[in-house]
């Protein structure tokens, strides 16, 4: 369910930290189906209506995993640079 | 891993054209109403909606993204553009067709030469570790002589080198009639030391092949290899043959294999129809060489030890030729040696190689000239195309599209253009196979290296004609090229850019008319050539005594009987035999030595000459005057005083302004005295400098070899049957076989021939490219100007102006063009030195030659358009649109 998808993302996308229109999701989430990571299939909404769910597979569950901690590694390794000071350089 | 799921899925969908377009209309709308909804309290339901959308982005946009990703959009625009190519391409056949004819003659004739280059030098011989192989050959360079040593020395450089781990003896001029179950055919094949196979590397296609330990000295091994070629042809492929005994010359031999059929021995162009052990080849060649140092008889081919450079060989090789020449001055002189791939001919392969090397740089050009003449031509219709592209830039597509767009066309044609001279060079290539053209034997066929190469060529000519047009569109605006009519003079620079690539191509193909005159020139000089023998009108037949055993006097007398059957018959004015006739190989010289000479070392010799043994009349039948003294006689016989006829060259070397008749001189040991003085001729070759000749009767010689010489004013057909008729009716048990004297020579004049032919197809080529280029550019510069020179006639031009204003340019451009082609053939004199033979292209009837040809050209071209030109009726133009 993509649109609840975006209400959790929703304050950070609206604050203007990262300023996405909302349909470059679709693109993304055909290639992560084209991956096999997340299948989707039509079923009826909470209020009634024909919505496409995406469901992770384990594969997608294990390349979410991988994916985060990559991603975490990468976003420590570049923090630890701007907490470096110069007197620990010395 | 993922990355290939993905891609097969993508291939998937492209190649079933699934589109989930659908789906994603519908996932958006989905989206988009869900939204709306939640927009609705507190918004009208069309605000609601235009915020959704908003929030969404462009719908198209996501869209296309989606469609992206889905499938393989580069391949659909591809697609798109081959299509679109394609239709633009039928709309003007006329141009395709000359596109399409102009590639497939320049890729036709690279793949046909590459072809050629790479059966003979890029194929390796098919033995094992061909790299490691060489061939023992003597520090002078020399054409034609294959062999090496005498089979003692050949024995010593084998057991004291240190540097190779295998030698092989070959001895390549075998011949035989092969007798086998009553039929009897002449056969050749290479003699070889017992190690040859295994050095080698072969495997037999069927039963063994024999090895050193089958040798326990002479005649201990009568044993015989069968080509695949013959096995098929002469035993009609029967697998029982192996082990069967067949008789070579007489002497029975048991067959023990068939070498594979892709296993022709170490010579390219030479394949031997049989190969039996050295060991035995008295019984073939009727005399001994094995323990003689003086007959040079071996072939040497060695295999390095791993990690010895040849280098370290040849010194060491050196070392033992300096040693032998201590322990034998009389016989081993001591040359210095060096190493060479085996495979063409000896020396010939340098020869071969740059001949090849040279008609490949040529054929480039060729095709070079043929893409400077698709650039102008792809050049001229983009600009007629320039308000079409003008549109497509102002409809929003990029240059970049455009510039792919232009490319695709290109591709397309020069695709289509390189699959016709494919398929055409396939077709040349069968029918050149099937012909035999080649010296000896040697099949060129299109393998995978051949195809590679011809897409190169044609991905890298449609790239050269395909970005002049495609460079131009990206330099020019939209706005200018919409606003510019047709005919403006703000393409002065655009013609430019065409000018320098028809002078380009003029100059290119000037340059390779020059090298075709150059080359028919060396062929019609070849031809002429004074041989110092008349092949016209005489025949040769070949039959071999030794085959039945006959040797000595007997032979002897059967042989005069035979000369004299043959003058008997109506029409022939002469006949005689020879050991062997001129140009047919093997030569090798005798020393020969002052009277008076005790000490006969091969330091003390003063010359050494090609010997032939001769009966009387052969001078006679041959053509070769007979300058002063007499021819020898059936009297000169062992009995009474050795004699010989000389050449002039002899006498001059020895004797200087001395007459030579009555002289002497000491050769094989014998006191001989000259009796006569023949006129030079060429004996070895072509390109062979004056050469000292004996002539020795036959009647005091111990050779035996005898080629009969019968000259008459029958037709050679006629003669053929004849002759062959007389002489088996004289001795019907041996294999004779009859031809005319300039059929023999063929092989010859083969390399004059190939060279005429190659370079007569490669000038043809570039002259045609030369018309269709200054006619492409006339015709274009006349339609484009036609309103121009209209007006022009109206106005009251004369006919030579207006002429001038059609087609003025292109004849400047011939001009230039021509005059940098012949100061390019002119540099380039050694590139065709390469090819014929003291090619000369400051030859001055080569150089007007060239001019008149390119001259001729350039009006035939323009005839047309100026025509056009001059026809113009103002009247009816100015009416036009």
């Amino acid at each position: 369910m993509v649109l609840r998808t975006l209400d959790v993302l929703r304050p950070q996308i609206s604050d203007g930290l990262l300023s996405l229109k909302q349909g470059t999701l679709y693109p993304l989430l055909l290639r992560l189906e084209q991956e096999g990571a997340i299948p989707s299939e039509w079923s009826p909404s909470e209020n009634n209506r024909r919505a496409r769910f995406y469901r992770p597979t384990r594969a997608g569950r294990k390349l979410l995993k991988a994916e985060k901690s990559d991603g975490e590694q990468i976003a420590a390794i570049i923090a630890y640079f701007f907490e470096v000071k110069a007197q620990d350089l010395a | 891993m993922r990355a290939l799921i993905r891609l097969f899925t993508r291939l998937l969908n492209f190649t079933t054209r699934r589109r989930g377009d659908e789906r994603v209309t519908d996932e958006i709308e989905s989206h988009l109403a869900t939204r709306t909804e939640e927009n609705i309290p507190g918004m009208s339901p069309g605000e609601a909606r235009r915020h959704a959308r908003l929030k969404f982005g462009a719908l198209e946009a996501v869209r296309e993204d989606n469609h992206a990703e889905e499938s393989l959009p580069f391949v659909e625009n591809l697609l798109l553009d081959v299509r679109h190519a394609l239709r633009v391409l039928r709309k003007s056949p006329a141009f395709t067709a000359v596109a399409l004819l102009t590639l497939m003659l320049g890729i036709g004739a690279n793949i046909v030469v590459f072809g050629v280059l790479n059966a003979v030098l890029l194929h390796p011989l098919d033995v094992s570790d061909p790299q490691s192989l060489y061939q023992i050959r003597h520090k002078p360079w020399m054409s034609g002589r294959l062999l090496t040593t005498s089979y003692p020395a050949f024995e010593d450089f084998r057991q004291r080198n240190t540097t190779f781990s295998g030698m092989a003896g070959i001895y390549g001029y075998s011949h035989a009639g092969l007798s086998w179950r009553n039929a009897v055919m002449k056969v050749h094949g290479d003699e070889v030391t017992g190690n040859y196979f295994d050095l080698l590397g072969v495997q037999p296609e069927l039963g063994r092949f024999f090895h050193a330990a089958d040798e326990h000295g002479p005649d201990s091994a009568p044993y015989v290899v069968l080509s695949d070629a013959l096995w098929r042809s002469a035993f009609q492929a029967d697998r029982d043959v192996v082990g069967t005994t067949v008789e070579l010359n007489k002497h029975p031999f048991t067959v023990v294999g068939v070498a594979p059929a892709r296993f022709h021995g170490t010579e390219r162009f030479v394949w031997p129809d049989y190969w039996m052990p050295m060991a035995n080849e008295e019984q073939v060649e009727g005399s001994d060489y094995l323990h003689s140092r003086t007959s040079i008889a071996v072939t040497v081919i060695g295999r390095l030890k791993p990690g010895v450079p040849p280098q370290w060989a040849t010194e060491n090789l050196n070392a033992i030729a300096a040693e032998l020449a201590k322990e034998y001055p009389e016989t081993d002189d001591g040359q210095s040696l060096r190493l060479i791939h085996p495979g063409l001919l000896g020396d010939d392969g340098d020869v071969i190689r740059g001949f090849l090397y040279s008609v490949t740089v040529l054929a480039l050009l060729v095709l070079a000239a043929a893409c400077a003449n698709l650039a102008t031509l792809f050049a001229a219709r983009a600009a007629d195309r320039s308000r079409e592209l003008a549109l497509r830039v102002a409809l929003g597509s990029s240059r970049r599209r455009l510039v792919r767009l232009l490319l695709t066309e290109a591709v397309t044609v020069s695709l289509m253009g390189g699959a016709a001279g494919l398929v055409s060079a396939d077709l040349l290539l069968g029918v050149l196979n099937r012909s035999d053209p080649f010296v000896g034997q040697l099949t060129v066929s299109v393998e995978a290296r051949v195809y590679l190469a011809g897409l190169a060529l044609t991905l890298g000519s449609a790239l050269l004609f395909g970005m002049v047009p495609a460079w131009q569109t990206w330099q020019s605006s939209p706005l200018q090229m919409m606003k510019s009519g047709p005919a403006d003079a703000m393409h002065l620079r655009r013609f430019a850019l065409r000018d320098l690539l028809l002078g380009a191509q003029i100059a290119i193909c000037t340059l390779l008319v020059t090298a075709s005159l150059v080359a028919v020139r060396g062929m019609v000089r070849a031809l002429h050539a004074p041989l110092g023998f008349q092949p016209q009108g005489a025949m040769l037949a070949d039959l071999d005594l030794s085959q039945v055993g006959q040797a000595g006097d007997v032979a002897l007398e059967k042989k005069k009987a035979m000369i004299e059957a043959a003058r008997g018959i109506p029409g022939v004015t002469a006949a005689g035999t020879v050991s062997r006739t001129p140009m047919t190989g093997g030569m090798h010289g005798i020393p020969i030595f002052r009277p008076g000479t005790t000490e006969f070392k091969l330091n003390n010799a003063v010359l050494a000459p090609y010997v032939f043994t001769m009966s009387p009349g052969y001078l006679d039948a041959a053509g070769t005057r007979l300058l002063g003294g007499r021819d020898v006689s059936w009297q000169d016989t062992t009995k009474t005083p050795y004699v010989a006829i000389v050449n002039e060259t002899f006498g001059r070397k020895m004797w200087g302004q001395t007459p030579a008749i009555g002289q002497r001189f000491i050769l094989r040991g014998k006191l001989t005295e000259v009796v006569g003085v023949a006129e030079d001729g060429k004996y070895h070759d072509l390109q062979e400098s004056p050469q000292a000749v004996v002539y020795l009767p036959l009647s005091q010689s111990e050779d035996g070899e005898a080629v009969f010489v019968v000259r008459s004013r029958l037709a050679p057909n006629e003669m053929a049957a004849a002759l062959e008729g007389t002489l088996s009716g004289i001795e019907p048990n041996v294999p004779i076989s009859v031809e005319s004297w300039p059929d023999t020579l063929e092989g010859e004049l083969f390399p004059a021939r190939a060279a005429t032919v190659a370079l007569g197809v490669m000038g043809l080529l570039a002259a045609m490219l030369a018309v269709t280029g200054i006619f492409g550019m006339a015709a274009y510069s006349v339609s484009r100007r036609l309103k121009e020179l209209g007006i022009r006639v109206a106005l009251g031009a004369r006919k030579t102006q207006v002429m001038s204003a059609a087609v003025g340019r292109p004849m400047v451009l011939l001009g230039v063009g021509s005059v940098l082609g012949l100061l390019a053939g002119i540099f380039a004199s050694r590139l065709l030195g390469q090819i014929v033979y003291q090619a000369n292209p400051r030859d001055p009837v080569v150089l007007g030659g060239a001019v008149l040809t390119m001259a001729l050209l350039g009006i035939a071209a323009s005839a047309i358009p100026a025509r056009r030109a001059l026809a113009v009726d103002p009247s009816i133009l100015m009416r036009e649109e």
